[in-house]
């Protein structure tokens, strides 16, 4: 780990301030995915931001009937939230279905979705790595990649993006509020927050630099039956080889994202349109582009099975 | 004393406290974070200074360049240590690759350097500012690859090759055959405590408080490599937080910690980092199995062949597959073939029970295979092909083998009954249901062991033996068996362990550690009670102890009087003199699994497992049942995820940390059963106990395996048994 | 008496002279003076204070330190220990403010004002807390080394259920979790015991949760 300084930020304007004066800095919130990366020099930050004093730690009702989201309420917090487990049960779930206890008593909403891969070769800093040191190539597509992307993917980059959270907001709609260091607002679609990594994967999301992610907004429930399935060998305490976050409602429409198949949650309007006619239809549309790799080509079927099984699971 | 006649009826049969389920004794420490491990000994080195270790980047090749300028300009470091500054340094008897490499590099993350810091964020980071340029060489990192080119290769200085009968000609004429090959992935110990070591040097006489299996062992590695006598190596391991296999040797945190001590001039201290743990140190080698079976029509082998396939670096062992197959089973014909190819992977070694581990993973399921094929029960076909004797030398017996009874109570408790013989039968909701079962087999070794015991004035008997507990229970088995001997309470012994300047133990490993450490004590304790009577003015030969009191005739005199005018003390050995030879000593038992596989996704958890054992006399079963339970949970391991993913471009393993390397957690394993039988082998040692800690795990893995053929009709031959390799032949659920 | 292994007599009173005097930072300061080349290497110390285990802790610290460095390293408090330092294996867990957390991810200078409690504060060898007392009856622990970690993270875990926090295998996320060997299981998971010592530490666990209830 670098040496860095490190001051606590009383406001977002101040930490978007302290932002703009140290462009070789970083915030952070929970710490759980940056101070794991700051240690093996992955992420070397001159200055850190403590973002945890910002009284962003709250679930506010909005408006139009949704709710707002602090950036820094913490995971554990967000899913036993009574509102959130009545009306955003695929939220709650995919929560639950992350990390550990321990872990997301710590994590923060936006550092959630802000978290780096877990390729194996991003995180070892003796291989070439186009997301780590951009140019030096990808160790993973002729490598070991199980794990990686079957979907959305470029040659310069297999790697997932490994988020539950995100997966489900995903699959309602979610919106992310920032706060730039100039002080400007504004708000992105979360389907737009990732971006695909094309010949940059060093850059994952469309946030500037020393953007601050402030809340994270529901819209108003769409009710119907909420599943998220979280495949994996282990049986916790593991990353999604694949997740299927659902939607059903009782007519059958309804609305699916999955997880660990692309470098963002995957979502199409094209595969939502095809729910009713069942699992098959949907990952057929899902994975019209997929390219996957030999060790990684059973994403395919185990996913078009899981969603199977929570399509089952919803019809009762 | 010798052992070398069977053990007749001795003080240790009445069981008061031996064989009694008592709590650890060490137990309240290590749960109130009292128990000081090797990184935490600020009591014995108050002013470590932190070593950061530099692992190689490259899998085979030199070092061509290594700059040191910033690191040693950066804050607070003390001292820079490489193979170029260490000064010559030797190889320890245990190792195959050095520990600190360079120019060469043997393997991915050989330690190339220690850079030691006042403070561990010091050194960390500076760690990272030494820059080194590789000339990289072209290694084999494929076994299924090298194969081609393996050479037989025996244990120790064993044949390769067993034969007996005429194998081929058995095998092409049986009525039933089977033949399939299986494969067992490189596997880690990821014990919860990296290698570490504090060290000190006073003069020329270094103190290395560490982590590890094997004292005396290390003592003389240590000497070895660092070039100095082995008197002047004092080594230290009272706590071990786990070890597997892993800590029976020397590893580059001790080493280094004592160069980067000597270069800083003072004391160091080092904790492998966990990434770096996967490819520095030594791990399971991944195997490739051939079995082929060959029986009559009604069961009955009639041919057992089996070939195993391991990599190792230039000058290391055999995975030792083969083993189990040459005792295990009857059968007129056999044959064993081990061969062993040079791959340039980290250090392939020992990991709890070495070879039968593996090897049970292929032949019992081989053997369930059979089963079908016979349309047999898989018990009833191992309990038709039983043997009393030695298959290979039927004049030698098994001291005690009680398979048949360990299979039928298991297969009773189970409800084993219940299975549907055909596969993919029994479904619960989303859930197929399956059970299997397989044998357990592990050899039961005795290595001589040494203790002295001492009384005091107090009354306080005192046990000094070198002999570790890396979890395993040796503090309070020893303990037990001091109280049995002198016949005092629990609480009035002391253990001691893990001192190099205590009487030199087996160790831990093998398996043999709880019966050769506590017989070791055993005959300190029978010196003891000698020196106790002598001094009382008692008849030793018809003097009991009990209560605090020696009793002999109609005389009882308490047993601190023997020691009111001073300490008494015995130190003794036991050395074993053949019966191991005469007799084959082997552990058994059945395990039972019940798993359910989702039948959309094929995700693989265990419900129910249960393993009934027969292993000798059992010292505590409170600790024993522990060690049972979780070489079954390591085997559940193996059976369902652990695997180090070899980059066979770069030869090294990727997945090198405790997130990408699964090992179990909770909510994978159920409630566990563990049934012991009643045993006690006077053949084995004067405790008549054996060992269980490895045979736990050697078999359970394919139980497993049966149970999810036996829930899904798909059979998986390479472990880990994951997802994807089911998902193949698993038809989408209606 | 008891029987403890070797070097315990003496020892704990080391470490509770050496606490009370543990107000040092881990860096003197000689080694923070920049050397040649290396000024921006160097970062000014930070102070922190919390408490840890009941009693008020002044530190100064490279900031660098993780809460868990800052236990072991500058309070000989080490108990709590460290298996992978990457939150992976949960042999860190300690209680912030009554909550559990992996104190390998996190910095110390990040906790001004809070309470800290590690395996020693809910303990000692005299007297058990009711779960490390558990841990012992059921042998919930072989090697030892996950065990500080398994019995903090088994006490906040228990109050997590209380507070009706749900958890993975929770079936009714509307209705109050219940206390069930999967939800003990799932939770937890973030407590690697690669001993295996897994079905003896639910045992302790629901023995405890059950004196509770
Ligand atoms: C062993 C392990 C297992 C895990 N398993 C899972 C899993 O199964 N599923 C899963 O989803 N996750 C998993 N995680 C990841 C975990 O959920 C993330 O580490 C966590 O959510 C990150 O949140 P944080 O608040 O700690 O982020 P931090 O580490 O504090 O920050 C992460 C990133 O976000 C930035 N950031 C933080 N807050 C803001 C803000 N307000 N505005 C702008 N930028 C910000 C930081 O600068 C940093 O770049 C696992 C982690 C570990 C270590
Ligand atoms: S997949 Fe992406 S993160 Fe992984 S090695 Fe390739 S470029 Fe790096
Ligand atoms: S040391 Fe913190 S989780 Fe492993
Ligand atoms: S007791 Fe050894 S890791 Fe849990």
């Amino acid at each position: 780990m670098k040496p860095f300084t490190y001051e606590r930020a009383a406001s977002p304007a101040e930490a978007a301030e302290a932002a703009a004066r140290r462009p070789d800095s970083k915030f952070i919130a929970g710490g759980t995915n940056l101070l794991d990366l700051m240690k093996l020099q992955i992420e070397a930050p001159a200055h850190l931001i403590d973002v945890n004093a910002l009284a962003l730690d709250r679930i506010e009702a909005t408006s139009d009937g949704g709710l707002r989201v602090g950036a820094l309420v913490r995971n554990t917090d967000l899913a036993a939230d009574q509102r959130v487990r009545r009306d955003y049960a695929v939220l709650s779930r995919a929560l639950l279905a992350g990390a550990s206890g321990q872990l997301r008593n710590r994590a923060t909403t936006a550092g959630n979705l802000l978290q780096r891969t877990r390729c194996p070769y991003f995180s070892d800093t003796n291989m070439a790595c186009n997301k780590r040191r951009p140019g030096s190539g990808c160790s993973a597509i002729d490598g070991i990649n199980r794990q990686h992307a079957v979907v959305g993917a470029s040659a310069a980059c297999i790697a997932t993006h490994p988020s539950d959270m995100a997966v489900a907001m995903r699959v309602l709609d979610a919106s992310v509020q920032t706060v730039n260091p100039k002080g400007v607002t504004r708000t992105i679609p979360i389907a737009e927050l990732h971006r695909l990594p094309g010949d940059t994967p060093n850059v994952e999301t469309v946030l500037e630099a020393g953007e601050l992610i402030t809340a994270v907004t529901l819209p108003k429930p769409t009710g119907g039956s909420q599943h998220y399935r979280k495949v994996r060998d282990r049986a916790s305490y593991a990353f999604a080889l694949v997740s299927v976050a659902a939607i059903v409602q009782p007519d059958g429409s309804g609305r699916v994202a999955l997880g660990g198949v692309a470098p963002k949650p995957w979502r199409l309007d094209a595969a939502d349109a095809e729910m009713p006619k069942g699992a098959k239809a949907v990952a057929g549309t899902l994975f019209a582009e997929a390219r996957p790799t030999e060790h990684n080509a059973f994403k395919l079927p185990l996913a078009e099975r899981a969603l199977a099984s929570v399509l089952a699971e919803a019809r009762g | 004393m010798k052992f070398d006649t069977p053990a007749t009826t001795n003080p240790i049969d009445r069981l008061q406290v031996v064989g009694q389920p008592v709590d650890r004794i060490d137990g309240r420490y290590k749960t109130t974070g009292t128990a000081h491990y090797a990184y935490e000994r600020q009591d014995a080195a108050p002013d470590a200074a932190y070593g950061h270790v530099v692992g190689a980047a490259i899998a085979k090749g030199r070092i061509a360049a290594m700059d040191l300028t910033a690191a040693k300009a950066a804050p607070g470091v003390l001292a820079i240590v490489t193979a170029e500054t260490a000064g010559k340094l030797g190889k320890g008897e245990y190792n195959t690759a050095t520990l600190l490499g360079g120019p060469e590099i043997e393997h991915y993350h050989q330690a190339v350097a220690l850079v030691v810091a006042e403070s561990f964020e010091q050194a960390r980071d500076a760690a990272a500012l030494v820059k080194i340029e590789y000339a990289p060489a072209k290694g084999a990192y494929d076994l299924a690859v090298a194969r081609d080119l393996a050479k037989p290769s025996g244990k120790d200085d064993e044949p390769a090759d067993s034969r007996v009968g005429d194998f081929d000609g058995a095998f092409a004429a049986a009525a039933v055959q089977l033949d399939a090959i299986y494969t067992t992935p490189d596997q880690a110990h990821a014990m919860m405590e990296p290698h570490a070591t504090t060290a000190a040097w006073k003069g020329d006489a270094l103190s290395l408080w560490t982590s590890n299996q094997m004292v005396a062992w290390s003592v003389g590695d240590v000497a070895k490599t660092l070039g100095m006598p082995k008197d002047k190596v004092h080594l230290m391991s009272p706590y071990v937080g786990g070890g597997f296999g892993g800590k029976l040797w020397v590893r580059a945190d001790a080493v280094l910690a004592a160069l980067g001590a000597r270069a800083a001039r003072r004391p160091v201290k080092v904790a492998l980092q966990r990434p770096l743990m996967f490819n520095n140190t030594t791990h399971r080698p991944a195997t490739i199995q051939r079995i082929r079976l060959g029986a009559t029509k009604d069961g009955r082998l009639t041919a057992i062949g089996h070939d195993s396939w391991s990599g190792d670096l230039p000058g290391g062992k055999p995975e030792t597959a083969i083993m189990q197959t040459r005792l295990l089973y009857a059968g007129a014909n056999r044959l064993t073939r081990q061969r062993l190819a040079e791959l340039d992977l980290p250090e392939g070694n020992s990991m709890r029970a070495p070879g039968e581990a593996p090897g049970m993973m292929a032949l019992e399921v081989a053997m369930d295979e059979m089963a079908g094929k016979l349309g047999l029960d898989p018990v009833e076909f191992r309990l038709r092909n039983d043997t009393q004797v030695d298959p290979e030398h039927p004049g030698r017996k098994f001291s005690q083998r009680q398979l048949t009874e360990c299979l039928r109570m298991g297969a009773e408790r189970f409800g084993w009954a219940r299975r549907k013989a055909r596969p993919g039968e029994v479904r619960d909701g989303r859930w197929l249901i399956g059970l299997g079962m397989a044998a357990a087999y592990r050899g039961a070794p005795v290595v001589k062991s040494a203790a002295r015991v001492r009384l005091d004035a107090k009354g306080i008997v005192t046990v000094e033996t070198d002999m570790t507990d890396i979890g395993t229970g040796s503090y309070t088995i020893i303990a037990q068996t001091a109280a049995e001997m002198m016949g005092v309470p629990l609480h009035r012994v002391m253990v001691r362990l893990a001192d190099s300047k205590f009487p030199v133990s087996a160790g831990s490993g093998g398996q043999f550690g709880a019966n050769s450490a506590t017989a070791g004590v055993y005959a300190a304790c029978v010196k003891l009670r000698d020196a106790v009577t002598g001094k009382l003015g008692l008849n030793a030969a018809a003097a009991e102890f009990a209560d605090g009191k020696v009793r002999s005739g109609d005389r009882s005199i308490a047993l601190v009087e023997a020691a009111r005018d001073g300490e008494l003390a015995a130190e003794d050995t036991i050395e074993f003199g053949g019966l191991d030879k005469k007799y084959q000593i082997s552990t058994f038992g059945g395990y039972f699994v019940e798993v359910g596989v989702d039948a959309a996704t094929a995700e693989v958890r265990i419900r129910r497992m249960l393993a009934v054992c027969a292993a000798g006399r059992i010292l505590n079963p409170k600790s024993a049942r522990s060690q049972v339970i979780g070489a079954m949970t390591m085997g559940a391991g193996a059976a369902l995820m652990e695997e180090l993913a070899v980059d066979t471009r770069h030869g090294f393993f990727v997945n090198h940390d405790l997130a990408a390397y699964e090992v179990p957690v909770h909510a994978d394993i159920p409630h566990q059963e563990v049934i012991f039988l009643d045993e006690t082998d006077p053949l084995s040692s004067p405790m008549k106990a054996k060992g269980v800690g490895e045979l736990g795990i050697c078999g359970v893995a394919a139980a497993i395996a049966n149970a999810i053929h036996n829930a899904t009709g798909v059979r998986v031959r390479d472990y880990p048994i994951t997802l994807d390799k089911l998902l193949k032949e698993m038809p989408a659920p209606a | 008496m008891a029987s403890p292994p070797q070097q315990e007599i003496g020892r704990r009173t080391v470490i509770a002279a050496a606490a009370t005097t543990a107000a040092i930072g881990t860096v003197p300061a000689r080694a923070q003076e920049p050397g040649p080349g290396a000024g921006i290497n160097a970062a000014p110390l930070l102070n922190v204070s919390f408490t840890v285990n009941g009693k008020p802790r002044d530190l100064e610290l490279d900031p660098r330190t993780t809460l868990l460095d800052a236990l072991r390293e500058a309070l000989h408090l080490t108990g709590t220990k460290k298996g992978c330092d990457h939150g992976q294996c949960g042999a860190c867990t300690v209680l912030l403010d009554g909550h559990r957390i992996n104190s390998c991810l996190t910095l110390a200078v990040m906790h001004p004002g809070t309470a800290i409690t590690t395996v020693e504060g809910l303990g000692s060898p005299d007297h058990l807390h009711p779960m490390q007392a558990a841990f012992v009856k059921h042998d919930g622990y072989q090697c030892g080394y996950c065990t500080p970690g398994q019995i903090c993270s088994a006490v906040a875990m228990l109050d997590e259920i209380e507070a009706g926090i749900p958890s993975h295998v929770t079936a009714d996320l509307d209705a109050r979790p219940q206390l069930t060997s999967a939800e003990l299981r799932e939770r937890m998971s973030g407590n690697i015991c690669r001993c295996g010592a897994y079905s003896n530490i639910v045992d302790a666990i629901t023995e405890v949760a059950g004196s509770k209830a």
